[in-house]
């Protein structure tokens, strides 16, 4: 499965600066083993504990614009075309947005 | 309806059926509005419930200062609040929120400290926790950890929509503190099997994201990610799409962040339609457009729109 994933100014210092990355993977898991064979240590910002078999706790995924962690965390199902953002957890705006 | 002060007319919104929007006859959206509330947002009801708590667990007491990291609509409500308590009120706030939210809050009589645009929310709550660290009898109320927040929308807004809508199947909210969509998410689900409690999160521009560290990130303490079923992120344009399709085909002028819930909710019911379900979605109107307009939100084309957002916290 070939996606886009697009990656966060913070996290472009391991993407050679690019935003926009491809990636192949059935899963999110199998994404970032795959996105770590070319950006080195990019999976290790994403992912924590012994075998890194959870999501880090501010970062989130959404695979087109839903969140991961509702679709079955690393082991979401990633289609052909899907695109996938990466962000930090951020303090929400206001009205709910609002603060 | 009569009501002793202001501040007693809190809530009990109306529930409005926006029949141009939805997709067909058996699935329905329905919008809460809840710019009718006293100062024109969702937050008069938790900014009422945090004071009353703290009133009641005795921490707040004549003449206190209250501190709360805002950008803007809490920080309104809780100034109204404030006001007529004889409480002092301090905001922080990023300094690339809306002139508007300024004015509005310097004409309650709230002092504003900024915090710097680069980091967003997080920086003006790191601002916050250091003011509060350094003026011990001064009362952070502290929206995204204050469980009165939450509780102000499982008493009120969560009734409120259920006694309306009875048949509910779908609520969709947006999430910031989490407080709306935890506190109306519980009492739903308690009351109503099988619902659906749906998040839309705004997505900023870059400049909003700018952490140094991903360890530096924040969730909210009153975050649990077990009340909901869903969550989006909607970034400005598509925000912006909705907030005009639903001034243009209701007639309702929200602000930017309403854009964003009904970009969700249009999805869901969007969904429901091609499964063949009926649905009735409740959507949050957190509050009206007149806060945005200097944002150039409702000026041009969407292109021109999107381009004068970046960088602003538009929700």
């Amino acid at each position: 499965m070939a996606v886009q994933v697009r990656v966060p100014t913070i996290l472009r210092t391991y993407t050679g600066g690019a935003k926009l990355v491809e990636g192949t993977g059935d899963t999110i898991a199998a994404l970032f083993l795959d996105l770590d064979s070319r950006y080195d240590g990019l999976r290790g910002r994403l992912v924590t504990g012994d075998d890194g078999s959870e999501l880090h706790r501010f970062v989130n995924i959404y695979i087109n614009d839903e969140d991961v962690r509702f679709l079955g965390g690393l082991d979401a199902k990633l289609g052909d075309g899907d695109e996938v953002t990466i962000l930090p957890a951020v303090a929400g705006g206001s009205a709910d947005a609002r603060l | 309806m009569r009501f002793d002060s202001l501040a007693d007319s809190v809530g009990r919104t109306p529930l409005v059926g926006l029949p141009r929007l939805s997709p067909s006859p058996e699935v329905r959206l329905w919008a809460k509005l809840e710019q009718n509330n006293p100062t024109g947002s969702i937050k008069d009801r938790a900014a009422l419930w945090m004071i009353a708590d703290g009133e009641k667990r005795g921490v707040l007491t004549p003449g206190a200062t209250v501190l709360e990291p805002t950008s803007g609509n809490t920080g309104i409500s809780l100034a109204m609040v404030c006001r007529q308590r004889g409480y002092r009120l301090v905001c922080v706030m990023p300094e690339n929120t809306s002139i508007e939210r300024r004015q509005l809050l310097q004409m309650w009589g709230a002092e504003i400290r900024y915090s710097p645009a680069a980091g967003g929310s997080n920086e003006a709550v790191a601002v916050a926790k250091r003011l509060a660290a350094e003026n011990p009898d001064w009362i952070m109320l502290y929206q995204y950890g204050n469980a009165a927040n939450a509780q102000a929308h499982y008493e009120t807004t969560g009734p409120e929509i259920l006694e309306d809508l009875p048949n509910i199947t779908h609520f969709v909210a947006g999430l910031g503190t989490t407080g709306t969509l935890m506190g109306t998410g519980r009492y739903l689900r308690e009351h109503v099997p099988g619902i659906s409690i749906v998040a839309a999160e705004p997505r900023y521009g870059e400049l909003v994201y700018g952490l140094r560290n991903i360890d530096e990130g924040f969730v909210p303490e009153l975050y649990d990610p077990s009340v909901l079923t869903s969550r989006y992120s909607v970034g400005p344009k598509e925000a912006l799409r909705r907030t005009r399709e639903l001034v243009q085909e209701e007639g309702i002028f929200a602000g930017i962040s309403t854009g964003a819930i009904l970009h969700a909710a249009m999805g869901v019911a969007e969904r429901a339609v091609r499964d063949g379900r009926p649905a009735e979605i409740a959507v949050i109107v957190c509050d009206g457009g007149w806060k945005y307009l200097s944002t150039g939100a409702y000026a041009g084309t969407l292109e021109e729109a999107e381009a004068a957002l970046e960088g602003q916290l538009w929700a």
